[in-house]
């Protein structure tokens, strides 16, 4: 059991985890590749006060060598799925789980709008985890549309473990095994009346059976239902705390700007407000 | 009372008579290590009322295939051995308690 866990490794939930650790608490960050953060995708980086002119991937590295300089624990993974189990929370990783008292939710924006046919067919035919759901679909016909860098290696595993898969991504794929086709799409469309028939990718459909939708991150809201929204952002108070107790955000998921100070500040009171909440837990009990 | 772990060969029979709800679920699944102590939880609370089960899809990959499951964990409710609902993917013990409820 952690003190905290923090859902995002980027300036936000690396600001935050720092935080707790200040605070002498334990703190667990889960974040998908490096590749895929914001920050080691910007060029150039030129209003972070005090370090102009940063590229985005060395600012990112600094961020995390404070981080486990100050005793923070990082693993890789996708958070799945979060429960609050009163007094602390479950979250799932892939095929495992951990356990902390209270959360900072630091995802970033999901920027994608959901595809179309994707809500309607969740769990009956669309999927965001192949560890979990692969199995069901060996044999079948299975398309994966990959948002990330470790999509490639997903859909490689579900090739072995005999789905017959198809990669559709807006750009083309490292490390997808030659045997896949891939075809390019930037908004495919999920297709089926009772369960998933097929995905349009531009004037393409193709059969499949099931479709695993692969992005960096879930949207807050769906990790955990019961998340109060404002305007599409996660509505947080003075406190970066959410609506729901033990569960704090900070950066790009909070709103605008989306500004690496911004979530360095965020993430720092999220922290803060964290490690706060688990002590008066403690007095409580 | 444990949770009844069913397999293809039981499963017509536990779930013939009366309220059953079936949790389908593996252990390659994060998500539903997170629901294990719920549904225990519930077993308990249900004793003498309704049946919780459990289906293994990697031993039991008939019975998944004959309740359409395509993710997990999903939660089959069955009443006189016929489906009345399904709660796919993690949720709070509410949800479950909901459907036990309205159908005792």
């Amino acid at each position: 059991m952690y003190d905290i866990a923090v859902i995002g490794g980027g300036p936000a939930g690396l600001s935050a985890a720092v935080q707790v650790r200040a605070r002498n608490r334990s703190v667990l960050v889960v974040s998908g590749d490096d590749r895929d953060n914001p920050v080691y995708r910007s060029q150039h980086i030129a209003n972070y006060l005090g370090l102009p002119d940063q590229r985005g991937p060395e600012l990112l590295a600094r961020f995390q060598a404070h981080a486990d300089a100050m005793g923070v624990r990082r693993r890789p993974g996708q958070v799945l799925s979060v429960m609050p189990m009163g007094g602390w929370f479950y979250l799932s990783i892939g095929s495992d789980v951990e356990q902390a008292r209270a959360l900072v939710l630091a995802t970033g924006v999901v920027r994608a709008n959901k595809l179309p046919g994707e809500a309607e067919h969740l769990g009956a035919g669309v999927s965001y985890c192949a560890t979990c759901d692969g199995m069901l679909y060996r044999g079948k016909p299975v398309v994966v549309v990959g948002k990330t860098h470790e999509a490639p290696g997903e859909a490689n595993w579900l090739k072995e473990i005999g789905c017959q898969v198809t990669y559709v991504s807006e750009k083309e794929p490292q490390g997808l095994n030659q045997a896949i086709p891939f075809v390019k799409s930037a908004r495919p469309e999920i297709l089926g009346e009772q369960g998933v028939t097929a995905l349009r990718a531009g004037d393409r459909e193709i059969p499949c059976q099931g479709v695993f939708i692969l992005r960096p991150s879930l949207a807050p809201a769906d990790l955990l239902p019961g998340l109060k929204l404002e305007g599409g952002y996660l509505a947080v108070d003075r406190s970066m705390a959410t609506s729901v107790p033990g569960v704090f955000a900070a950066g790009d998921c909070t709103g605008l700007p989306l500004q690496i100070s911004k979530a360095v500040g965020e993430g720092q009171v999220a922290g803060h407000r964290a490690a706060e909440y688990v002590d008066k837990l403690e007095k409580a009990n | 009372m444990a949770t009844i772990h069913l397999t293809k060969d039981g499963f017509d029979k536990a779930v013939s008579q009366g309220l059953a709800m079936v949790d389908f679920w593996a252990s390659w699944c994060g998500p539903c290590k997170m629901l294990a102590p719920v549904i225990e939880d519930l077993a308990g609370r249900y004793e003498g009322k309704a049946l919780v089960g459990k289906v293994n899809v990697d031993d039991e990959p008939e019975l998944a295939a004959r309740f359409g499951v395509m993710s997990i964990p999903t939660v089959v409710f069955l009443k006189d051995g016929v489906e009345i609902d399904r709660k796919v993917g993690v949720m709070p013990a509410d949800s479950f308690t909901a459907v036990l409820d309205a159908n005792l």
